[in-house]
């Protein structure tokens, strides 16, 4: 692994649930009220990499990826969230 | 003579073995999917162990399959490790066997491949475990001959009744954390104050 | 001169007296019903004639970007911009025109086309042929479809367009009108958003370039390619230029759809429905999935995405709903938090279930039942941001603003009072068209 950022994110369609993630990755997954999973959203430190990749081995929906993106991209993603489209969009 | 004894009992003695690991597996894999209460185990560690255990059981399937070829008393000949009907030897037994390593080998390959392979073709393939069980089950009946021995008959009975309560487990208690579809479903009671009847507050 | 009544067409030179005036969307008219193909070239001129080739494309969508002219869907996307990003497209684009108003509250895009059809046609028309599209699919919600479908039909026999047009109706579910499941249902009848990448510009319907635009925003189109981008910023500010359609609903003298200048103050805008029939407790900006507001603050700010960002609030598209004080806002918002917990598409957890306990929350403290607010606070959070769509997102920060503006109603309950007279549900009845 070179030291290129990396962010764990969930599937929120493909996840269900199960729990395992937090389980095996405590670090950076916690479960929300409703057993679903909240993930950090910082870059994945190179000591917990093996944690991250167990849990997405372990996910039984494989509903976790690590997502290498270079890390302008990523704030973008965050910073450029629209407003929530209204329901007659255009 | 006396020591192809040795192969016979190895190959009965594995697959006795077999038939308890596979249905453990059967009942693990089963059971991530009814619910974890506190005190039960952490849902990972019945994940890996169903895992652990299917690839020991794989290793053990070689020692049984192996033996039993390599015995000179009966003849079952190399090609019924993968084909059914192939050996002279109680054939629908045999088969019976050969059927459940198919199956069962089509699931594990696809599970050490899972990630490259997609959620759907895994999980369309990984419910032929439900098929490889019973043929695994029906090949330990009618194969050996050691049903007279009591805690054989009882390893059989045994095996059967966790498999058929673990499959029954799952089809009644499916984990409600699922979900089934479009709308949204109660939460687990306990999170909201019940709706009962109260007066409605008074107006100021 | 107003000559509108008269059915004469008018001039709309951009330094003319008239440029600056409403109504351009919705022109009052003496007889009722949609405005046939005649009256509607009569009054507005034929619809501009496609010139042959790029350079024409080229200078009516300069033209669409030089007037400012941005998503009338509530989105606000800058229009020119998607008009290109379609244009650039590799295979054959198509155009779908949203007209499914999946907000129960609001009116506009059914007023619209229920009497300026054309307008939106010549829109959606022009709009296949800046970005070279052969087909229009125009889907509607129910309640306007045959008027629609019969104005198509219309042009049909006229040989009005070169373009093929189709008319079908929208699914009836709040969700349907976002754009990516907007592309769904035409495709597959299913309304429900899917992934965003990639986007719709690119690979939408059948893999090809789509363009989805408002039918508002399409007649905003229809008028700018006659009378050009500095008529259409007579009107406006010169941040957000043009002119909206607003639905005004609830305690007010005549509700209904106005059209208004955008940056017209909010106080202005509730006159166009004879003010106020009540003292007003809160008003709800934008639509369900919008930002309450307290009166007294909102009233002179401009309906603008610039003023009304000073409580925290953007017109959205375009609802002013007016609470009277004697109507329980926790009631209300509880009873349209339940309705966006319904319309979830179910595909997410945080969404199904964080919805579900929100409004059930939300209920709680409407009914005066004890419920602690730290905890809906907390799930709020929880819901927010982390579904495949912005779905939660939208409830989670129109519920955040009730319990702000409804701060003092929430302690009333906890103390068992309520200062609500009148039943709950009012704004969820949807208004009266304007005459």
């Amino acid at each position: 692994m070179t030291g290129s950022s990396a962010r764990l994110r969930v599937n929120p369609i493909a996840c269900d649930a199960r729990g395992l993630c937090a389980e095996v990755f405590p670090e950076m997954i916690t479960l929300d009220d409703w057993g679903f999973p909240i993930v950090l959203d910082q870059d994945v430190p190179t000591g917990l990499r093996s944690a991250a990749e167990e849990a997405i081995r372990l996910c039984p929906r494989l509903a976790l990826r690590l997502d290498r993106r270079p890390v302008r991209s990523i704030s973008a993603e965050i910073s450029g969230r629209r407003e929530p489209a209204g329901p007659s969009e255009g | 003579m006396g020591g192809s004894q040795y192969l016979w009992f190895l190959s009965r003695g594995s697959g006795l073995v077999l038939l308890v690991l596979f249905s453990a597996v059967v009942v693990l894999g089963a059971a991530t999917r009814t619910g974890s209460a506190p005190g039960r185990w952490p849902r990972f560690a019945v994940a890996e162990l169903h895992r652990t255990l299917s690839l020991f059981a794989v290793a053990l399937l070689v020692l049984h399959v192996v033996t039993a070829i390599l015995d000179p008393f009966v003849t079952i000949g190399w090609a019924a490790t993968l084909l059914p009907f192939a050996s002279p030897y109680r054939t629908l037994a045999v088969s019976l066997g050969t059927l459940a390593v198919d199956l069962g080998g089509a699931v594990l390959v696809t599970s050490l491949v899972r990630q490259r392979l997609g959620q759907r073709a895994w999980r369309a393939v990984h419910w032929l475990a439900y098929l490889a069980w019973p043929a695994a089950f029906l090949h330990s009946l009618t194969a050996g001959n050691d049903l007279g021995l009591w805690w054989v008959a009882l390893v059989e009975v045994g095996s059967a009744a966790a498999v058929a309560a673990a499959v029954l487990a799952r089809l009644f208690n499916s984990d409600r954390g699922g979900l089934p579809g479009p709308g949204p479903r109660r939460p687990p009671a306990g999170d909201l104050p019940a709706a009962t009847a109260r007066p409605r507050a008074r107006a100021s | 001169m107003n000559t509108l009544d008269r059915g004469e067409r008018v001039r709309h030179d951009a330094d003319s007296p008239e440029a600056g005036r409403l109504p351009r969307l919705l022109p009052p008219r003496i007889a009722g019903g949609p405005a046939g193909l005649t009256e509607h070239i009569a009054r507005y001129g034929p619809l501009p004639a496609p010139g042959a080739g790029a350079l024409w494309r080229e200078r009516l969508i300069a033209e669409v970007g030089g007037s400012g002219l941005t998503g009338r869907g509530g989105a606000g996307f800058p229009t020119a911009a998607k008009l290109r990003a379609v244009a650039a497209g590799r295979d054959a684009p198509i155009v779908i025109a949203n007209g499914t108003e999946g907000e129960p509250a609001s009116a506009k895009d059914k007023v619209l086309l229920a009497r300026e059809p054309h307008l939106v046609l010549d829109g959606a028309v022009l709009a296949a042929h800046m970005v070279g599209a052969a087909q229009v699919i125009v889907v509607v919600h129910e309640a306007v479809r045959e008027l629609v479908a019969a104005a198509a039909t219309e042009r049909r026999h006229a040989r009005a367009d070169s373009v093929k047009v189709k008319v079908m109706t929208g699914a009836n579910r709040f969700v349907g009108g976002e754009a990516s499941a907007l592309v769904n249902w035409v495709a597959h009848g299913i309304p429900l958003p899917i992934a965003t990448p990639p986007r719709i510009s690119e690979s939408g319907l059948d893999g090809r370039p789509t363009l989805v635009q408002n039918v508002e925003t399409l007649a905003h189109v229809a008028l700018i390619a006659r009378h050009g981008a500095r008529w259409f910023r007579s009107l406006g500010t010169p941040t957000e230029p043009g002119s909206m359609l607003v639905t005004l609903i609830g305690a007010l003298n005549r509700p209904g759809v106005y059209e208004i200048g955008i940056g017209t103050p909010v106080r202005d805008v509730l006159e166009l429905a004879a003010g106020p029939a009540a003292p007003l407790g809160a008003l709800l900006l934008g639509g369900y999935f919008g930002t309450w507001a307290d009166p007294a603050a909102a009233g002179p700010l401009p309906l603008s995405a610039e003023g009304l960002s000073a409580v925290g609030a953007s017109p959205g598209a375009g609802l002013v709903a007016a609470l009277p004080r004697d109507c329980c806002g926790l009631a209300e918002t509880a009873l349209v938090t339940r309705y966006l917990a319904g319309e979830s598409a179910g595909q997410c957890g945080p969404c199904v279930f964080g919805l579900d306990s929100i409004a059930g929350a939300l209920e709680a403290l409407a009914a005066g039942r004890s419920f602690q607010p730290a905890r809906l606070r907390r799930w709020l959070g929880q819901a927010e941001g982390r579904g495949a769509c912005h779905h939660p997102d939208g409830v989670v920060r129109m519920v955040r603003s009730a319990l702000k503006v409804f701060g003092a109603e929430i302690d009333r309950h906890a103390r068992g009072w309520c200062c609500g007279r009148r039943p709950a549900g009012t704004l969820l009845v949807p208004p009266r068209a304007a005459a």
